[in-house]
């Protein structure tokens, strides 16, 4: 399904401006609400909805699924309305820029398949790491740099350390 | 003062300001490619810096604002969620997360940017995200008390390293334009097709300097809390502002009056405060005018009377009081010293006074035994102290 095959995509923004436009944007978060930007806590809110669905009994045992268990719904938090806007403003950015396709993108000697698996793989990775490190690169790395929060910083180091130092290892996924 | 969660904005408005602002954080994400895995795992492979320029860009961006609207009073920098440090998870996680990175090519956010535009792999990698949650929702009695281990609190880098929250901010704008100069020449070097071949020079050395320039400005400007507790403590200040005084007697007789016009505020120590305390005060520490947490109290329309010890420490956080906007502030005369003397330890001897001074000394007679006995009934009050209302946020437990 090729929604805009017959139109070029637009060339993507010059990086300073676009990184200046987010800075504003997550100042304004502060400003206004006090917190930060977040995606990962997104994730686990479908957890603990799913798994307090699913198996009521086994959510009410774990620690992890009970400390965000409210009297409402835990997909009325401000994540997933974040996380649903974020998808939304990207899905128009996609249009206004002719970006909209359904693809696997891989780099032409890597098989679908593999990319696939791997993004499994590493989403699964990053999931799991996030919650370890409250937080991913939105919510603990870049909010936590807005307020220069030691963790924040210090969670944004191992992020990029540890994916320069492994990239070598993992270059035929890419290159 | 911001931030306006959660005492101004409710939370059923939250949610859609929430979504709002998810609204222009995709946008944004995705107009500068952050839904191509290509293009973000350029950054590990030297042929494409547009993470680092972006993300840099927009943490000095943010920060300098933050820094900047706590200067001038605007974000009350105690109540925002600072994401809180606990060491060996930040780590072990933050190394998790970055294999996760190179791996799957995606983080969390950029991931629904890219399943948004309908990237196959980016939908596989959230369903995989959402798998380890619930992995780690099952290992976690495992592995809670490492998750706890090494707790700091809200530790913030500055004061971690004894600097001002604008001098860090120089240094990280000093970082970050660095690593613009050195990424965009390795950039050419490696892939002279990159983003950095299209990049107008002229614009960007200037917004470099721009930047810079207000990092400067941000190091060089005193911190708010320090800057006006100096002028408070200026003679010239409090020379020019004269603070209304209360004598011990009135203050007294509003007390025994149940004057609901009068609010007591004692600005000494907690400890002192919960040994010996005047009925009806409240403890509010100077430092703590700064913030929204007294926010009721100091912006009544009662008369507040500042208490201490003595009558200087007093004077001094009245003047800080009336800089921040506080109206109707006045302090005890004499401090509690000159209060105990005069009119809970008056003498019961009455030596030959004068008419006009014998009322005085009546009513003090009369009401010492009276104050003594409520100030005793308030010793047995569990200290009420405010816990700070903190913004509630970030993506763990």
């Amino acid at each position: 399904m090729n929604m805009n095959a017959k139109r070029e995509p637009a060339p993507y923004m010059n990086p300073y401006q676009a990184g200046f436009l987010l800075g504003l944007i997550l100042l304004m978060t502060i400003y206004i609400t006090g917190r930060g930007l977040g995606a990962s806590g997104a994730f686990k809110s479908v957890v603990v909805a799913g798994v307090a669905a699913v198996a009521p009994e086994h959510a009410a045992q774990g620690d992890f699924y009970q400390a965000t268990a409210t009297s409402h719904s835990p997909l009325k938090a401000w994540l997933v309305f974040e996380a649903l806007g974020l998808t939304l403003g990207a899905f128009l950015s996609g249009v206004v820029s002719h970006r909209l396709t359904w693809q696997v993108e891989h780099p032409t000697h890597v098989r679908p398949r593999t990319r696939i698996i791997a993004a499994l793989v590493g989403g699964t990775l990053f999931g799991f790491g996030a919650m370890l490190g409250r937080g991913c690169t939105s919510g603990a790395a870049l909010s936590g740099l807005a307020v220069l929060s030691a963790g924040g910083i210090l969670t944004m180091a191992a992020i990029f350390g540890a994916a320069y130092g492994s990239a070598w290892f993992f270059r035929r996924l890419w290159n | 003062m911001g931030p306006f969660v959660p005492d101004i904005i409710t939370d059923e408005l939250n949610l859609i300001i929430g979504f709002l602002i998810g609204m222009a954080f995709g946008f944004v994400l995705e107009q500068a490619g952050f839904s191509s895995s290509k293009k973000l795992t350029g950054l590990f492979y030297g042929t494409d810096f547009t993470v680092l320029r972006v993300f840099f860009t927009a943490g000095v961006t943010a920060m300098s604002g933050v820094t900047l609207l706590s200067t001038l009073g605007m974000l009350d920098t105690k109540i925002i969620f600072i994401h809180p440090t606990f060491l060996y998870a930040a780590l072990l996680g933050g190394v998790v997360m970055g294999l996760g990175f190179v791996i799957g090519g995606y983080c969390p956010g950029t991931a629904f940017c890219g399943a948004a535009i309908g990237k196959i792999d980016a939908i596989v990698f959230v369903l995989g995200g959402i798998f380890g949650v619930f992995l780690f929702g099952e290992a976690y009695p495992y592995l809670s008390d490492f998750y706890r281990s090494g707790a700091f609190g809200d530790l913030t880098v500055y004061s971690l390293l004894g600097m001002s929250a604008g001098q860090f901010g120089l240094i990280m704008i000093g970082i970050a334009v660095s690593a613009f100069i050195a990424v965009g020449q390795l950039e050419r070097w490696i892939n002279p097709h990159g983003p950095a071949s299209s990049f107008p020079k002229v614009s960007h050395r200037m917004a470099a300097a721009a930047i810079l320039l207000i990092g400067v400005i941000l190091a060089m400007v005193p911190e708010r809390t320090e800057r006006f507790q100096r002028i408070a403590t200026s003679e010239t200040y409090q020379r020019q502002h004269p603070v209304k005084r209360m004598s011990a007697d009135e203050i007294a007789f509003r007390i025994l009056d149940k004057d609901p016009e009068l609010q007591l505020i004692d600005i000494r120590p907690p400890e002192a405060f919960a040994q010996q305390s005047l009925p009806g005060a409240v403890n509010i520490r100077p430092s703590e005018f700064f913030s929204k947490q007294w926010d009721d109290i100091l912006r009544s329309r009662k008369t507040k009377v500042l208490v201490a010890d003595e009558e200087t420490p007093a004077t001094t956080a009245a003047a800080l009081a009336s800089l921040l906007g506080y109206q109707r502030v006045a302090v005890l005369e004499g401090g509690l010293s000159h209060f105990t003397k005069t009119i809970l330890e008056a003498p019961s001897a009455e030596p030959n006074l004068e008419n006009a001074n014998q009322d005085e000394r009546r009513f003090r007679l009369r009401a010492a035994p009276l104050l003594t006995k409520m100030i005793s009934e308030r010793n047995n009050l569990p200290p009420a102290k405010r816990p700070v209302k903190k913004v509630l946020g970030g993506c763990g437990i």
